[in-house]
């Protein structure tokens, strides 16, 4: 490690690519913050809505990068089904 | 915004010292990646803590393999804008990152590297990854 961190004191999934699955079958692929009283705060964050081509959506950002459609989301709490780090979602996948 | 100059310093010395080529023009990233021939890899430097910390140890190790591309060279995300822009139309076909690690060969590019592949490795592991590119990517051919 270099030493330069400018992040102290934060989850351990501050600053990782995570998937977060939502009610009403929305994925969206961001850098994770915090989660705050309003809800899980993700950074340049791409969104995929309804259950089809979910995996083909998940395949093509693990190979070209997220691209990113919102700058911030805020997820709220009750909506969070589940957060996992994409690369860990990816090998779900593909183990699947 | 970029970050104080003096702050980023040691992020910028933690490549150069090592010989990798800092792009800080339209016009030094021109220069790398115009001539389309021969293997290159651009390391995309980064403030974030979480994980260039990781990947320029990384790359560090990596280079220290006996096998690897014939140009090093990095631009600094959210420091050298332009330059960051300039490089990240070489591999548009990528969602910009940074941390994130393009490697070239004549021209096209043959391995990338995510800022999400990076987080939570080891410098160990993202120099695996980088040597094993290496090694498909930048060895000679063999000759009769």
């Amino acid at each position: 490690m270099s030493g330069h961190v400018f992040h102290p004191g934060h989850s351990d999934l501050h600053g990782i690519t995570v998937v977060l699955e939502a009610a009403g079958d929305v994925l969206y692929v961001g850098r994770y913050h915090e989660e705050t009283p309003k809800g899980v705060l993700l950074h340049d964050v791409a969104e995929h809505r309804g259950p089809g081509d979910r995996d083909e959506f998940i395949r093509k950002t693990l190979k070209f990068g997220v691209r990113a459609q919102h700058p911030n989301v805020v997820v709220p709490s009750a909506d969070v089904r589940r957060v996992v780090r994409l690369v860990e979602w990816g090998e779900r996948s593909a183990g699947a | 915004m970029p970050y104080e100059p003096r702050m980023v310093q040691p992020m910028r010395e933690e490549l150069t010292r090592i010989g990798v080529k800092e792009l800080k023009t339209v016009a030094d990233v021109d220069a790398a990646l115009g001539d389309a021939r021969g293997t290159t890899l651009v390391f995309v430097n980064s403030v974030c803590g979480c994980a260039a910390g990781t990947a320029r140890p990384g790359l560090t190790l990596a280079l220290q393999h006996g096998t690897r591309p014939q140009q090093i060279a990095t631009v600094f995300a959210g420091q050298d804008l332009d330059a960051t822009a300039r490089a990240r139309q070489y591999f548009s076909d990528y969602a910009p990152s940074s941390p994130s690690i393009a490697l070239f060969r004549d021209g096209e590019v043959v391995h990338f590297v995510h800022r999400h592949m990076i987080e939570g490795h080891s410098p160990q592991q993202i120099a695996k990854d980088l040597t094993e590119a290496f090694d498909k990517y930048c060895a000679a051919p063999a000759t009769a």
